[in-house]
């Protein structure tokens, strides 16, 4: 399976969305947010179980230059972790859309927020950005 | 370091700069009246160096101490032997103000030593890695609870049991009080405190806090309290005795999650207190939560063998919002003084000394519990302490006459513990000879005829 960006909600915070039919939220981080993170080198996940509202901090990612905070784009709750992920962080720099999933999120009753961008939104956030 | 002064003239100068007529006049400004003293405080006239040395001598002359007095006080810190060659290295000049500068590797020295002190603890313990020292065994302890809890994410409960050292539970209170962690204490039963503290254990555990050997000097089911901590998803902190690793299980061979310990006992003196050493290590996939700092070894750029700082707490850097502790700094000195003694004692010479420990231990619970006074509050096998009950229930007086006749006989249990008023603490440790046992016997049977006539 290969996710197709263009069908992605993206937030400002560089976390991408995916929404399946069933109702759940699959979680990444952007292309270019690995980018601009350089070299990761370690990352720290949520249980299974965790309640998160959206723009809750659920994790975090160190890299060789600074130590960012995973904020979750979406509310409910935490239903599956990708567990191998932090000990395999190269495949995430090298497939951030689909070996890179770090949560899934049963989605809340609020849905998804208004404020996610689109494919073209948050390129020219970034494009502006960088 | 040079001593700098200032002149009456460097006074002036720096009072008129910033506009103020006198140093009084800055703390009137600065400190409300109400808070102010008014008056000189009541300290006797300056005398002369002189006469100020023999006044220091006449006091430290008072001071009851391991070197003046034979010393069965135990309850965290001992009285070890410490070889010669232990201050030889430690009190070089290179090494005696060992204070880490903002640049680290700057002082290749120390790293060196941070090094090996770390190698030495995962050695030791049988962990994967170590720290490179806390400040002493109580805040080690609770350093060990705060990791397991931001390891636990929603779990909340501690679990620990009355045989951990009361003072290490208190500093293990004042900071979950302010967190919203739940400390459970179970109480220890006549067979000992593991089988309540398994049962304790729930899905909510972040973790189970125990000391081994115990506060009262007894050995622990640890490896089956670690069996029930994982199956419930909880780590377990382990509170050991270093020296007693010489004859007893590992905490990594164990199962223990985070070791911790009060390294005093290795090559450090008493000194009435403190500074002492607190030891933490842990399993590898635990490290980014270790608190501290650690020293790793590698290559510099010419391929030459080098030391750096290879892990630090971020959190006191970036982010301290984030932090899980606020642990800065570390006891090198003392750091290094177990390092050495470790060094020079060997897997070998610890356990030679352990040995000592356990079998003058049980010697003495074996002659003092003969005596019709005294029982023995556990049963079972002790590593170099153990309880003992005064039946007369005058703990505070019979220790007070024993320290009169040269023997500092044991701590008294009722200073932490109602339930224990009538019990005390005797620690035996390799350096005290068979007389030495004798004596303490002694005193306290005759101290015992003294009270029952009374």
């Amino acid at each position: 399976m290969t996710r197709d960006t263009s069908k992605l909600h993206y937030a400002e915070t560089h976390e991408w969305v995916d929404v399946g039919d069933d109702g759940i939220a699959t979680v990444g981080i952007s292309a270019f947010a690995i980018e601009q993170l350089n070299d990761l080198v370690y990352m720290d996940l949520p249980e299974i179980g965790k309640q998160v509202q959206a723009g809750d901090e659920f994790g975090e990612v160190e890299s060789v230059k600074a130590v960012s905070p995973l904020y979750s784009p979406v509310g409910g709750e935490i239903v599956e972790v990708h567990g191998d992920l932090p000990d395999n962080l190269d495949q995430l720099k090298d497939d951030p859309y689909d070996y890179g999933w770090i949560v899934k999120i049963k989605l809340g009753d609020e849905g998804l927020p208004e404020s996610l961008m689109d494919l073209a939104a948050y390129e020219k956030q970034c494009s502006e950005a960088g | 370091m040079a001593y700098l002064f200032h002149t009456e003239a460097d006074r002036r100068e720096m009072l008129a700069s910033i506009g103020a007529d006198s140093i009084r006049q800055i703390i009137d400004d600065q400190v409300p009246a109400a808070v102010q003293m008014h008056r000189p405080l009541d300290l006797p006239p300056a005398i002369g160096e002189l006469n100020l040395e023999s006044e220091m001598r006449r006091s430290a002359a008072r001071n009851v101490s391991a070197s003046s007095h034979v010393c069965f006080l135990g309850c965290g810190a001992y009285d070890h032997f410490v070889p010669a060659v232990v201050d030889e290295i430690a009190s070089r000049g290179e090494y005696y103000t060992s204070y880490t500068p903002y640049q680290a590797e700057v002082s290749q020295g120390n790293l060196q030593v941070m090094f090996e002190y770390e190698t030495l603890v995962t050695q030791l313990t049988g962990l994967g890695v170590s720290n490179a020292s806390l400040y002493d065994g109580g805040s080690a302890a609770t350093e060990g609870v705060l990791m397991a809890l931001a390891a636990g994410k929603q779990r909340s409960k501690v679990i620990t049991s009355d045989a951990v050292h009361p003072e290490y539970r208190e500093i293990l209170e004042a900071y979950l009080i302010n967190i919203g962690a739940e400390l459970i204490v179970v109480p220890s039963g006549d067979d000992g405190t593991s089988q309540a503290i398994i049962d304790a254990v729930d899905r909510d555990t972040a973790c189970v806090l125990i000391q081994h050997p115990n506060f009262f000097g007894r050995l622990e089911d640890v490896a089956e309290i670690c069996r029930a901590t994982h199956a419930a998803g909880g780590l377990v902190v382990q509170s050991f005795d270093p020296i007693s690793l010489g004859v007893i299980k590992r905490p990594g061979d164990l199962g223990v999650d985070i070791a911790v310990a009060e390294g005093q006992c290795l090559g450090n003196p008493l000194q009435f207190g403190g500074p002492y050493l607190g030891i933490m290590a842990c399993r590898e996939d635990l490290v980014r939560r270790l608190p501290g700092r650690i020293a790793g070894q590698t290559t510099d750029r010419r391929g030459k063998r080098c030391w750096v700082l290879t892990l630090q707490t971020r959190e006191q850097h970036i982010r301290r919002e984030k932090a899980t502790s606020n642990i800065c700094s570390n006891q090198t000195l003392l750091a290094l003084r177990a390092t050495v003694y470790l060094s020079l004692l060997g897997p070998h010479g610890l356990q030679e000394t352990a040995t000592h420990c356990v079998q003058k231990a049980d010697y003495a619970r074996r002659q003092l519990t003969e005596l019709e006074r005294f029982e023995a509050v556990h049963e079972g096998p002790i590593f170099k302490e153990f309880v003992v009950r005064d039946l007369a229930d005058n703990v505070p007086a019979l220790l007070a006459e024993a320290e009169s006749r040269g023997v500092m006989a044991g701590v008294d249990l009722g200073r932490f513990s109602e339930r224990y008023r009538d019990c005390f603490v005797v620690a035996v440790t390799e350096k005290r000879t068979r007389q030495e046992v004798d004596s303490l016997v002694g005193v306290l049977s005759e101290a015992s005829v003294a009270k029952a006539l009374s």
